[in-house]
This record gives C-alpha cells, structure tokens and sequence, in this order.
C-alpha cells in the first residue's frame, strides 16, 4: 500500500470509512488499519479536524497575520522564541519566513481589543522579540486548498454518452 | 401539421434510430434526487489555469480566425505530445488537423475514406458514434461483437472473419467507452497485422489514451508500419476535463488530413480559437493537473469494482477510461429494465449497455466520474436493489489470482 496516497486520501477526507479507503487503495482492511495506527502512533497523523466556514454561524472571531522580528539566539536559533509563541492557545500558527521579517503568526480572538491586547502585552513583551507589524483578516477566500463558499457546482448533464 | 415534411427527409438520415441514450436523459430528468453515474465526462471542472489561460487570450483579443488546421503552434504542441508519448513523428503542416472535438474529427474521418458500400467494421460494444457516422458517409457497419469473457477486446481472428471485398475501414477505441476496456500491444499487433493484410484503414479514437491505469497503453499509429494507414484521433476532453470546449485532433498521412481539412473548411471553418489557446496551455502545462486526476480516477475504480463484488454482480475489471460495465443478467432484467428500476427504486442513474449496441445487453455503464460520496451512496443503494431481487455475493474463498482483497459475506456498501 502506497502511504503517501493513504495520507492524501485522509488529508483531503478523514471521513472516509476503513473500507472505502481499503477498496480505493486495493488493500486488505487489516492493512489500512494497521497502517493508519502506524502513522498515528508515530505523529504523522496529528490529529483528524473539520474545516469549517464559520462565517455561516453568528460568531465573533477575528484573525491576524502578526510579523515578528526577533533576534536569533546562541545554539537554539529561532526555535526558542518560536515556542514562546507557539504555546500561547490564541497562536493558531507559527512559521518562520524567510524575507523582511522571522515569524508569521496567526492569532485568532473575539475582538480586535482582545488581539491587540495579546500582541501588546503576551506577544511583544516576549525576550528577543525586536518588532511586530499586525494585519487583520477582513476576509477569508480559501482556506487550506478549499474555496469558501465556493459557487462553482456539478452542471453536467445527467445523462451523456 | 404533423409529419409536414417527413417524407422528403433524406431516407439516409431517417435510417438512423434515434439514440438510447437520449430516451433515457428525458426520464433521468423527470426523476428527483438522482445521483448519476451515468455522465461520461470527468466531474473535474477544466483546471483553473487552462481557464485562466483561455481569458487571458480573449483579453488579448484572440477573437479571429485561425488557419483551417487550426493555429501552428498548437499543432507544434500536440506533435511534441504524440512524440513524447508514443514516439510516433507527424509534419504539425501537413499531418495534424485540429478538429471540434474528436465527434468532429470521426465524422471528418469517415467521409474522407468512405465510398458509397464500403463497410466498417466496428467492434461492440461502442461508442454511440461509430456506426451512425459511418452510415451518414455511405458505408456500411458491420459490427464485431465482444464479450466479457475475452475482456471486451477485440481479436484479430473476429476482425479477419468479418471481412468482405468491399471492406475499407477498421474502428477501434481502447481504453473504451463504455466497457472500460484496454488492449495490450500484442493483440494490437494482431489487429495490425490483419490490416496490412487485407490493406485496411485505422481509425483509432484513443480520447481516453491518458486514461490507462495498467501501466501500458499503446499507440496504433506506434506500431511497425501502421502509422500511414491509421488516422489517429485524441483530444483534450477527457484527459484535461475539457468537454465543452469542444476540441480536438486528428494525426494521420497527408493525404488523409488533407482530405479531412477539405470537409472541414468548408463546414467548420476552423476550430474555435480560444478552445485552441487553451489546448496549447493544457499541452504545455497541464501535466501535474492530468496525474492527479487520473490517481484519483483509478481510486474509484477500485472502489465501484469492489462495490459490485459486495454486492454480487459480475464485472470485468476495466483498465482505462472511467467507466465500469457490470453484468446484471443474475436480476433476471434485460439492461434497460434493470436500468429504468434502478433509477425509479433507487435515484441512481446508469446508462443501460444496450444503447452501445446489441452486445451491449446484459450491462450497464456506470461512470465512476463522480464523488466518493455519492459513488459509496450509489452503491449502496444500488446494493439493496439488487437483494430485493434475489442477488447476493458469492462467498469466496481467500484464493489469490484476483487483483482485489476478497471478502466473505456481505460487506459495508450493503
């Protein structure tokens, strides 16, 4: 059983059922079981989760691209002030960039006070951190290869030879 | 006012039947909460940059004519495909027609070559084209019939039985619509030799040709010898999603293509050029786009074929296009019977085998160009349809020899 095709079936549909994925990679089901407990017990499968366009609920969320310059340390590098950062629940993503700036954070609140607050008092405070540049989402288009609130639909003919 | 003009109607085109599958479209469309695997074309919408590349050539103002065999740079691009594929060398001046469609490039096909009488031989089941293209040209059909047990491939032993003096031309098309079915080089070289022999004429529709997932496609215009009595035709519908750009091509010996682009200028003029713009791009670039489409093809194949395992229906196991082409004799049903239940029952659309010829009975089409989800809800509701009339799977035993993972009993698509 091909293992990348396991993992780019599961990372588009984690939904699917053992026996669809055995059937689609001709492979036994105690194959795929065992398989996928193999990659989860070894972290490659981090976790199964939902993408959900949130904009079809009333919820207050906002998010921000924050730019964090930091000053790189002895023996750890980035990786120091990355964790730092990482830890924080609010921090929905850390990676480091190359360019005009070392960080790129996404940080998700209730309110713009609540990330802004965050970034004053949690995120700039941060030893090592030089400078922090913060841009709020006005809207989101796609999100991790899926088009939100996608219009385009099957218009095929139902029928055709 | 009914039948006004009815008797001065060409009797030509009167001898047509109307098609099958156009019947059955009309009752697909009165019935509600279809999931139709009856499509035959991919549910891949063209690829964003195929698109992009078509509007940014209309901004442009790509809005005019183009030369009757269609723009040179296409056809540059399309002769570097044929090589890299299939090493097989056509002069893009003089050798490659760019038609509307490969619909267009076998009607243009048949009425090069064809003199009143002449007959064609094509093999069954078909694609629904073939025989009405070549009546409408003046030839006659004379149809081979395949069967499940030789994998829907035609042999060189039915093609030498069926000809006469008056036969010209030979129809082939594998991976076929709509069984599925491959051909391997040998039997090709067979079907090849037979030609030479008796100094036959090729068509080969290889539209799905990109669509092969056994690893080994041959080209007919690639074998020793046959690429000056083959006219090959392909095109982009299938392999990049492009069906209603309406594009395509035929390669073949100069005298043909010329031939061909006669019949062409004069009832088409040329293909449309934003249809071409976005044929070179899918040529040029489309590549990472066509593998993963295909990947994700042969995915459903195996899950459609495991899918009437569980349920009991014998099928042979399809190694190109996108369709599989079960045996449903087991429900007592003729194929449009079983199909007609299925969708009133069930909400699930097929098209039944005998709209692709007589030997078409017995089957029905299921195109796999469609979801996981509703493939696996398909399959499960056609699953119950056919228990209700008395069919279940047989219990295997755990033999090897079969490409797929045997098991016992009734399984989860039921």
């Amino acid at each position: 059983m091909n293992e990348k095709e396991l993992l780019e079936l599961l990372e588009t549909n984690a939904n699917l059922s053992i026996a669809e994925i055995s059937a689609m990679l001709n492979a036994s089901e105690d194959e795929v079981k065992e398989k996928i407990k193999e990659l989860e017990s070894n972290k490659t499968i981090l976790r199964y989760m939902t993408l959900v366009n949130w904009e079809k609920c009333e919820r207050e969320q906002v998010e921000a691209l924050i730019e964090v310059r930091i000053t790189p340390q002895r023996e750890v590098g980035y990786d120091a002030v990355a964790e730092r950062i990482y830890r924080f629940p609010e921090v929905r993503s850390v990676k480091l960039m190359s360019g005009t700036y070392d960080l790129a954070v996404f940080v998700e609140g209730k309110s713009m006070q609540k990330v802004a607050h965050f970034v004053n008092t949690k995120l700039a405070t941060i030893e090592g951190v030089v400078n922090t540049v913060t841009h709020f989402v006005l809207k989101t288009y796609k999100k991790d290869g899926v088009i939100i609130g996608d219009q385009e639909e099957d218009r095929r003919l139902m029928i055709s030879p | 006012m009914k039948n006004m003009w009815e008797e001065k109607l060409s009797p030509v085109v009167k001898s047509i039947p109307p098609s099958g599958i156009r019947k059955f479209f009309d009752l697909v469309s009165e019935t509600r909460g279809v999931i139709s695997l009856g499509v035959g074309e991919p549910d891949f919408v063209t690829p964003w940059h195929i698109r992009e590349a078509a509007i940014y050539a209309i901004e442009q103002g790509y809005t005019m004519y183009t030369s009757n065999y269609g723009l040179l740079e296409l056809r540059e691009v399309i002769r570097d495909d044929i090589y890299k594929n299939y090493e097989v060398q056509y002069d893009p001046r003089a050798e490659i027609l760019v038609t509307v469609g490969v619909s267009e490039a076998l009607d243009l096909a048949m009425r090069a070559v064809i003199c009143p009488g002449d007959e064609v031989l094509i093999p069954e089941p078909s694609y629904v084209s073939y025989a009405p293209t070549a009546v409408l040209a003046g030839g006659k059909p004379v149809f081979m019939q395949t069967t499940m047990d030789n994998n829907f491939v035609l042999t060189p032993e039915q093609v030498e039985k069926s000809i006469t003096p008056r036969t010209k031309v030979l129809m082939i098309s594998y991976p076929n619509n709509p069984t599925g079915a491959v051909m391997d080089r040998e039997t090709m070289l067979g079907l090849a030799e037979v030609a030479k022999k008796h100094d036959l004429i090729i068509i080969s529709d290889e539209i799905y040709d990109k669509l092969n997932y056994t690893g080994e496609q041959t080209c007919m215009a690639a074998l020793p010898g046959m690429r000056e009595r083959t006219i090959l035709l392909n095109g982009f519908s299938k392999a990049y999603a492009m069906t209603g750009w309406r594009i395509a091509y035929a390669a073949a010996h100069a005298d043909f293509i010329s031939a061909m682009t006669k019949i062409h200028q004069y009832s088409i003029l040329c293909t449309p050029i934003s249809a071409q713009m976005a044929a070179m791009e899918a040529l040029k670039n489309g590549d990472t786009a066509m593998k993963k489409m295909v990947r994700e093809f042969n995915r459903r194949r195996h899950l459609v074929l495991q899918g009437f395992k569980d349920m009991g229906l014998p099928c042979f196991e399809p190694g190109g296009a996108f369709y599989a082409f079960p045996n449903i004799e087991v429900t007592g049903l003729s194929s449009e019977e079983f199909a007609e239940q299925l969708l009133q029952e069930a909400q699930v659309a097929t098209v039944p085998g005998s709209a692709f010829g007589d030997a078409g009975e017995g089957y029905i089409r299921v195109s796999y160009a469609s979801s996981i989800e509703d493939i696996s809800e398909a399959l499960r509701r056609m699953g119950k349809f056919v228990r209700r009339r008395g069919v279940f799977p047989k219990k295997v035993s755990t033999s090897s020899g079969t490409d797929f993972v045997q098991k016992e009993g009734i399984c989860n698509n039921v």
